[in-house]
């Protein structure tokens, strides 16, 4: 009895050192956030006032009641995100499902010729992508990010590796049912992907929520912009306000720190089942 | 995986149907369009640009065909090499940082602590943030004379505080920092996975035979953990050779290039300078880099396993 006791006293123990650790760890929030509802004067005091004693609004009505649009940037944020996830969900769902699960000539090809796009680095695609855009006057367009973004290789190879794992025996059983090969797609086997469904889509908001350098070289008017460049912008236009920067912060962060702490499972099985970032 | 498992109904080297095969197209056809028009044409496209002395403010007029000039320039390009080799600093620090790190907080996180899905959240919360907000947040932090580091810093008494990202001495390790602070919770995460599939008996076996928790560490979990650590090391090299936000909102590859990487390089080239044909042969050499590496982690990998 007495054993049991010190080994829990021991996991208490850890767990607490750990919390501490996990506070450390997320340190550069917790300042971001306190520092947010303070005046520009009392920022930077020693030692740091991690609770002010006073809360400021004057840095979140700066952000976004001020000349920068915050909510605009939302909404091209929103906008932009929801239609790349959505376009990437269907188009991977559909081509892995066809090559898991249909026959056609030249399908081990193609797959060959998707997979090793896999090794490409985006660097490369990104100056003939704004090339490419810039002839067909999508510069400046939410089109020009959310066009490509709507097709996923990575996401492709997900949903056909999940897809193989469904038995061959169901889609036949739906033929003899008299099912077609749509319907056998969307009503027998789709519902049956959810699992890797909510990987991908976690995968992509994440991506596309956080991409900086596409619509870095693609959006040129303000008020175009999404939430990671307005903040940078913010940032360049007001180099010394750093209390109204940390609110801008808070305010691009804040979204997908709840996601996260609602959907954490999920966040956890998306980012391990893919074991690659983007 | 057997590659061809899971690719014919029914198992037999049988045609579709022609219904089956027009549906195969089908399904395949949006994705298809997409991947052509925004992978293999640009692709095709950035090859092509690297024989292309292109000074795109003069638009399709500003193009040269200048065969092998390119490379040709780049090899003899000290600002190429500069970046290069801060490039190799960055991954070469960065990546076993955040692989040691993750791995001692996934041990400890896998088996001995209470909440152990709520503390996780707390480790993987930077990866998953938009890492140009989270290089603001740090940028104001890294502030020489008034941010916390420093100040903190100064509190235990250092009087010659690093001067971070105004500072070609500290730039980039102060970047470093932050990037594999991002990266722990990947890491973290992956080893959690792969923690999972170590036979628990093993340690119990182990135990039995007197084998402290430190030796089990380096006897049992350290091997077993081998091809979760491939699977990270690669992942990571890939992309943290290809950093951006982080250069391009803290230091701007400044100062005096401390932090130019080959990524921001090529952005150089392509939007301040707008040679466009330069700017693809820097992303080529960044790709070839990282293919090479790549293919030697294959190389050592299937070494490892042959001798174990």
């Amino acid at each position: 009895m007495s054993r049991m006791i010190r080994l829990q006293a021991l996991r208490w123990m850890l767990t607490a050192v750990f919390a501490c650790l996990g506070v450390i760890m997320i340190l550069p929030f917790l300042w971001m956030t306190s520092s947010s509802f303070k005046l520009p004067s009392e920022m930077f005091r020693t030692p740091i006032d991690w609770i002010p004693d006073r809360f400021y609004f004057d840095s979140y009505k700066e952000v976004w009641l001020g000349k920068y649009p915050f909510a605009l940037y939302y909404w091209n944020s929103i906008k932009i995100t929801a239609l790349t996830v959505l376009g990437t969900l269907a188009t991977s769902a559909m081509a892995g499902f066809a090559f898991a699960k249909l026959r056609f000539k030249g399908k081990d090809a193609l797959f060959l010729i998707y997979l090793s796009t896999m090794i490409i680095p985006a660097q490369i695609l990104l100056v003939p992508r704004f090339v490419l855009f810039d002839r067909l006057h999508l510069v400046d367009s939410h089109w020009a990010i959310i066009l490509p973004g709507m097709f996923s290789v990575l996401g492709t190879f997900i949903m056909r590796q999940f897809f193989s794992t469904l038995p061959n025996e169901l889609l036949e059983a739906a033929k003899v049912d008299g099912a077609g090969i749509f319907r056998t797609f969307w009503q027998v086997c789709l519902p049956l992907t959810k699992p890797a469904l909510v990987s991908l889509l976690i995968l992509s908001f994440t991506w596309h929520w956080n991409e900086y350098e596409m619509p870095l070289i693609l959006l040129r008017s303000n008020e175009r912009y999404t939430l990671p460049l307005a903040l940078t912008n913010f940032v360049d236009e007001n180099t010394t306000n750093y209390t109204a920067i940390m609110a801008a912060s808070v305010s691009a962060l804040l979204p997908l720190i709840v996601l996260v702490a609602i959907f954490q499972r999920w966040f956890v099985e998306g980012i391990v089942s893919s074991g690659v970032k983007g | 995986m057997n590659e061809r498992s899971g690719l014919l109904v029914g198992g037999g080297k049988i045609k579709g149907s022609h219904r089956e095969q027009m549906a195969g197209y089908l399904f395949i056809l949006p994705n298809f369009l997409g991947v052509a028009v925004f992978i293999l044409f640009p692709l095709a496209l950035s090859f092509a640009m690297v024989f292309m002395d292109w000074n795109y403010l003069r638009g399709m007029d500003g193009i040269e065909w200048v065969g092998l000039d390119n490379i040709a320039k780049l090899v003899r390009d000290d600002y190429f090499w500069i970046s290069l080799r801060n490039n190799v600093v960055f991954t070469g620090v960065t990546v076993p940082a955040a692989m040691i790190f993750g791995l001692v907080v996934a041990v400890v996180l896998n088996s001995q602590v209470y909440f152990k899905n709520f503390l996780r959240v707390l480790f993987f919360l930077p990866y998953v943030s938009s890492i140009a907000a989270i290089s603001v947040v740090w940028s104001v932090m890294y502030n020489p004379s008034q941010g916390p580091i420093n100040q903190f810093l100064r509190g235990l008494g250092i009087e010659n505080v690093p001067g971070w990202l105004a500072s070609k001495d500290w730039a980039l390790t102060a970047i470093i920092i932050m990037v594999a602070w991002i990266y722990t919770g990947y890491t973290m995460l992956l080893y959690m996975a792969g923690l999972q599939g170590i036979p628990k008996d093993l340690y119990e076996a182990a135990s039995i035979d007197g084998a402290s928790r430190l030796r089990q560490f380096f006897s049992i979990t350290i091997p077993r953990l081998k091809p979760t650590s491939f699977l990270i090391a690669v992942t990571l090299i890939i992309s943290t050779f290809q950093v951006f936000a982080a250069v391009a909102v803290m230091t701007k590859g400044g100062p005096v290039n401390a932090t130019m990487v080959l990524s921001y390089y090529m952005y150089v080239q392509a939007f301040q300078f707008h040679k466009v044909g330069y700017a693809a042969t820097v992303s080529w050499a960044l790709f070839l880099i990282i293919f090479a590496v790549t293919i030697a982690q294959w190389k050592i990998q299937k070494k490892w396993q042959d001798e174990f």
